[in-house]
């Protein structure tokens, strides 16, 4: 049992000075890294070393996400006597023997991987790193599942520190000092919000944490949950004491069970530590946890909505006031924070209000976690000081476009973000600037477009998504997104005329000033940022019939042109067999029958299919 | 207080009031369309969530729902901007685009809110028109009809159900444009825990919950020959029918309701009360017996079958509890069928028996297996005030201008006793009446008891009736008898009787009414009608009822014998509670 502080400094001194294998194989074992092959190669190390017998001299850390989704499975070779490191990725079972053949030097023909990020509460960013890891300081280099990995990197220091040194007003004095704002989507200042349910006289408080995580292709607060479970335990112990809360709920979805695994283990270890539960430090405070399922609406990310579901009632928005600070759950005083705000809880704690408020912009402090998608060469997850440029991220970062196409557009904010084109990559991205270029920071979803995406489509696309994980509640989310969806449907089939561009800026403007809840309120910003920014491409859609991008398919046909050589390849490939021609003859597509699924234009090696 | 500017009218209203409220004080009616509001049951339906009442709030990002926004101090509110006016002008339009624009076909054609809204916002053309819901009607339950496909997702049906009645039926199903309100999996409502209290009914402003329509079946009674075609009037229906007509609420309309079912063809037109005072007979004498014995302690009322359902879904075990007495109506239906019958020398199946009642759950009960003796309903068919009120505007029956009629007898004739039953707390005050007079031998003239009377929810009294403390309860919607029942289960409240009706307020709030649109005056009135008629009566206890002297001398004998028994009592069955 850790029950006093004086135990904890003891066991994080022991840790800390504990005796490290000569050499440690980290291998990046979160939901994406087991995916891509990661435990078949993790079985191969193992057997290789038990084949050496290098046991003592070798260790194996599982860890959690390092974030390089581009190169999974990957792996970082650490050598403890020289500090020094090198991480590989695309690593097969097969590469075992040659990785452990070359401990000290990157072996040949393997994929190495530069790292990208320095850590600002361990280093100085002496070499100019794009990323800075608070967030993810601990994923992809401890093992998520050992309290004692946790503990050597001065866990729940934070927490001992807060119950033992500070009363709950300076917990919140600090966070407030410290700028951070919530990183679930609205940027509310955290310690404001703590001030408020800490106001309130109550019997009974609740912390909750939202991992609710549900913006498609988003999995930031998946991979601190399965990478440093411990961090969120300790952050929210802080919290509740902060604001009076003896009652913490994690709300997550059931769609991640290694982070609801990672979460068992770490609340088990804690409580059977005392790290959790009565008397934390002997300090008469009192802190226990539980994990609440979500099934996977997207606006039970929405507070009112999450709570409700942990009522076990619909998940729908209610309207506020009262805020949940004021009647949350059961109708008590209840925070809901997410799971990346959490996780900054210790690092300020550790470090102060001052250092975290270096680091970032004026209004936007600290760094964001971004789940870097779409047509980046690099995909991945990165965590960057607020003030970083987009350029920054998608070409530094994400390596540029993939195939070196064009960049068209990216998407902050997840489905109901908005796009931002080229002339703004060089804005530095905080909360204030995404909102005033018609997008917004979101939870850190971040999907780079190129030039063969069609901004019409992508904006119904989003929009379906929306559509579809509205709750139903209000009229303009219920029915006005439909329209809206019907009306995209409608340009992209051609038959949208200057009078329909004028309904859908005005049923989106409409329905952004009269929604419910955030879902509602942001839904049409695919719609508006692109009309504003691509206007070209609806009026091509609407005046010539015409999709640039040649994605709507009612609005392309595809030609052969004298380029064709007759062999014939198109013609075997075409799924609905209507392109005809005899052999070193020109083809013809029957339009009749063509259903524009562009397989001949793929598969065509002489660039004799036109898409027009 | 708070003060604050609408449209640069200065207000001050008390803290916690809505800017919806606040603009009503200073004679602003701001539209709305979900907000749903009885104050004299403290319900509230303020989900805010059809935005029809929009409105602009200097400093504020977006519009604010008016229902549901609570004023600050110096907040400038402006309801008429063309940005709030647009705004509430497409909600229109849009919940239009997803409904049937069938409204002159519709049952709610000329009641429904959203058909005044439209006319209202002057709103002529849908501009967002598209796709619309499609949904099978649910028309497998003989008292309510579904028709989700009219459903604005306004959820007052969800408050109703669930919040006021707490039977719990009802809740949003599905997401996003699909999203709609029915019970658990889409099931029908007879195969659900459903009451058919009518309360979703009631508060539906639209044609989505309407009551099964049973008056085609009446007019084709009413013209089939050889048959003896006799109606029945619920005491609340007396005191609410003249709304339909241009009558002020609260007018006793009994003589003109009287002649006009004589002019619709009924071959005899009876009265409930009659069957009221019937039941208090034998109510009364079970209460005695239960008193006098000081076992199956509470006993509760049994003559709202909405009540009785909820018992046995949600309290199987308490199906001992309530009287055996049945309900009125259905007394009336099996003396109608065999006292009656004989008299006149006609078969039971050559009699229809029709009941109007302010009731849906009416039409349920009269379809219950029991009530059909040897295949025979006791209660044939079951119209609504508000069907009755169609019936007469179709045969072009003007109810304010007739002469006053009398019922015929013998089933005719009542007591003040009886009309109270219309009335929350009123079948409690007429059993203690009768019981009063019974357990002293003498005829008391002080039978007032005020104390359970009113629309609070649960009223409390101690009665002495002959030297002993009778204690009382009397609760009406059924969230208040499910506060007094548990109450009860856990040992924390003890009574000897317990009356309990469905509809908060009791029958003249009933499921069958005229549409009150949140509207408590009209429900104050209708109850201060009833005691009015209860106290201009020259007989005011129902063992004092000549008729029913007669009924118990010439044929039962008296109340609780074998033959009161067999015709006059029932049983109760433990249901599935989902």
């Amino acid at each position: 049992m850790i029950d006093s502080v004086d135990k904890l400094t003891q066991r994080t001194a022991d840790l800390q000075g504990r005796t490290q294998a000569g050499t440690q194989i980290l291998v990046s074992m979160g939901t994406c890294g087991v995916a891509a092959g990661a435990a078949p190669v993790l079985d191969a190390l193992k057997s290789e070393i038990a084949n050496r017998k290098l046991e003592n001299a070798v260790k194996i850390v599982e860890t959690g996400c390092m974030g390089l989704c581009h190169c999974e499975p990957s792996i970082e070779i650490l050598d403890s006597e020289s500090n020094k490191s090198f991480t590989y990725g695309k690593v097969k079972p097969e590469d075992a023997g040659k990785i452990l053949d070359n401990l000290k030097d990157i072996a040949a023909g393997m994929t190495t991987v530069d790292r990208t990020w320095y850590y600002p509460e361990l280093e100085e960013n002496t070499e100019n790193k794009i990323q800075a890891r608070i967030v993810l300081k601990n994923s992809g280099r401890i093992n998520p599942e050992i309290l004692d990995d946790y503990l050597a990197n001065d866990g729940y220091t934070a927490l001992a520190k807060v119950l033992t040194k500070m009363q709950p007003q300076d917990v919140i004095d600090e966070i407030t000092a410290s700028g951070l704002r919530g990183r679930g989507g609205g940027g509310f200042p955290t310690g404001m919000k703590w001030s408020f349910a800490a106001a309130q006289k109550s019997d009974e408080k609740y912390m909750i944490c939202n991992a609710d995580e549900g913006d498609p292709g988003a999995f930031m607060d998946r991979a601190v949950l399965e990478g440093d479970p411990h961090a969120v335990l300790e952050a929210m112990a802080i919290a509740g004491y902060a604001i009076g809360a003896n009652h913490g709920i994690i709300y997550i979805r059931a769609e991640y069970p290694l982070a609801i695994q990672r979460l068992q283990i770490a609340i088990a270890q804690a409580e059977e530590e005392g790290l959790l539960g009565d008397n934390i430090f002997g300090s008469g405070f009192n802190f226990k946890l539980e994990l609440k399922y979500g099934a996977g609406a997207f606006v039970c990310g929405e507070e009112t909505a999450l709570i409700h579901s942990i009522e076990g009632k619909r998940g729908e928005p209610t309207f506020k006031p009262p805020f949940p600070a004021v009647s949350g759950l059961w109708k008590k005083p209840t925070i809901v924070n997410n799971v990346e705000t959490y996780a900054n809880v210790p690092a300020i704690i550790r470090r102060g209000a001052g250092w975290f408020k270096g680091i970032g912009t004026e209004k936007s402090a600290g760094t964001k976690v971004f789940a870097l998608a779409g047509k980046v060469k690099d995909v991945g997850l990165v965590e960057v000081p607020m003030g970083t440029k987009l350029r920054d991220i998608i070409f530094g970062l994400g390596g540029g476009i993939e195939f070196d196409k064009k960049f068209k557009a990216v998407q902050t904010g997840g489905p109901s973000g908005g796009c931002i084109k080229a002339d703004k990559l060089d804005t530095p991205i905080d909360y204030d600037n995404l909102i005033a270029l018609g997008s917004m920071m979101g939870s850190g979803g971040m999907i780079v477009m190129d030039e063969d995406d069609c901004m019409v489509n992508i904006a119904k696309f989003f929009l379906e998504f929306t559509l579809d994980e509205s709750c139903g509640k209000c009229t303009p989310c219920r029915v006005g997104n439909k329209r809206l969806y019907e009306m995209l449907e409608e340009i992209c089939e051609g038959k949208g005329t200057m009078e329909t561009l004028n309904k859908l800026r005005n049923l989106s403007h409409t329905i952004k000033d009269t929604a419910l809840c955030g879902l509602g309120q942001t839904s049409p910003n695919p719609i508006l940022s692109t009309m504003i920014n691509f206007e070209d491409e609806y009026l091509a859609h609407v005046q010539n019939h015409s999709c640039p991008a040649g994605v709507c398919t009612k609005l392309i046909t595809y030609e052969i042109n004298d380029n064709c050589v007759g062999c014939t390849l198109c013609a075997r490939n075409c799924p609905v067999d209507c392109i005809s021609g005899e052999r070193k003859g020109l083809h013809v597509i029957d339009q009749s029958k063509c259903i524009k699924c562009g397989v001949c234009y793929s598969a065509c090696k002489f660039h004799a299919i036109d898409r027009k | 207080m708070i003060n604050l500017t609408i449209n640069d009218t200065p207000v001050s209203v008390e803290e916690n009031a809505t800017i919806l409220q606040a603009a009503a004080k200073i004679g602003i009616r701001i539209p709305t369309l979900c907000h749903f509001e009885l104050d004299c049951f403290s319900i509230e339906h303020r989900t805010g969530s059809c935005r029809i009442c929009v409105v602009e709030v200097e400093g504020r990002r977006n519009l604010a729902p008016a229902c549901c926004t609570p004023v600050n101090e110096d907040m400038v509110v402006k309801t008429n901007t063309i940005r709030a006016i647009n705004a509430r002008r497409t909600m229109l339009d849009l919940i239009l685009s997803d409904h049937p624009k069938e409204c002159l076909t519709c049952e709610k054609n000329g009641d429904c809110e959203l058909q005044n809204l439209a006319s209202e916002m002057d709103l002529h053309h849908v501009m967002y028109e598209g796709e619309m819901s499609t949904y099978k009607i649910d028309l497998a339950c003989n008292a309510i009809v579904r028709d989700l496909n009219k459903c604005i997702m306004c959820r007052r049906c969800e408050t109703a159900c669930n919040d006021v009645q707490t039977v719990g039926i009802l809740s949003g199903v599905g997401r996003g444009f699909d999203a709609v309100v029915a019970p658990a999996a889409m099931m029908p409502l007879n195969e659900t825990k459903c009451v058919f209290c009518g309360q979703c009914v009631a508060a539906c402003p639209v044609g989505a919950l309407t009551e099964q329509n049973n008056k085609y079946q009446v007019w084709q009674a009413l013209n089939q020959k050889g048959k003896h075609v006799i109606v029945q009037t619920a005491p609340a229906v007396r005191v609410a029918i003249g709304e339909e007509f241009g009558m002020d609420p609260g007018s006793i309309a009994t003589g003109k309701l009287v002649a006009g079912l004589r002019m619709l063809g009924f071959d005899k037109v009876f009265d409930t009360d009659f069957a009221a005072d019937l039941t208090i007979m034998e109510e009364t004498t079970e209460l005695i017996e239960r008193l006098t014995k000081n076992e199956n302690l509470p006993i509760l009322t049994s003559c709202c079958p909405g009540w009785v359902k909820f018992l046995e879904h949600q309290f199987p075990e308490l199906v001992y509890m309530p009287s055996t007495a049945k309900s009125p109506q259905q007394m009336f239906g099996a003396i109608a069928k065999s006292y009656y019958a004989e008299k006149l020398g006609k078969k039971p199946e050559d009699i229809i028996c029709v009941s109007v009642m302010p009731c849906l759950a009416k039409k349920y009960e009269a379809s219950r297996e029991e009530f059909a003796p040897e295949g025979v309903k006791d209660v044939d068919l079951v119209i609504s005030t508000r069907e009755l009120a169609d019936m007469f505007k179709e045969a072009g029956i003007q109810l304010e201008k007739l002469e006053d009629k009398e019922y015929d007898n013998p089933l005719g004739e009542s007591t003040g006793a009886a009309i109270i039953f219309g009335a929350s707390g009123g079948v409690l005050e007429a059993a203690l009446r009768t019981a009063a007079d019974w357990l002293t031998g003498e005829d008391i003239k002080d039978i007032d008891f005020n104390a359970v009377r009113g629309l609070e929810g649960i009223k409390e009294a101690t009665v002495n009736v002959a030297g002993t403390d009778v204690k009382v309860a009397v609760t009406s919607g059924l969230g208040n008898a499910r506060k007094v029942l548990e109450k009860i289960q856990k040992g924390e409240a003890h009574y000897h009787a317990i009356e309990i009706m469905a509809c908060p307020g009791g029958c003249l709030n009933g499921g069958g009414q005229p549409y009150n649109h949140g509207d408590s005056d009209i429900l104050e009135k209708r109850k201060e009608a009833i005691y009015t008629a209860d106290s201009d009566l020259p007989i005011r206890k129902s063992h004092e009822n000549p008729h029913i002297k007669k009924l118990y001398d010439d044929y039962l004998e008296k109340p609780g014998s074998k033959l009161a028994h067999k015709l006059l009592h029932t049983h109760y069955t433990p249901r599935k509670n989902w």
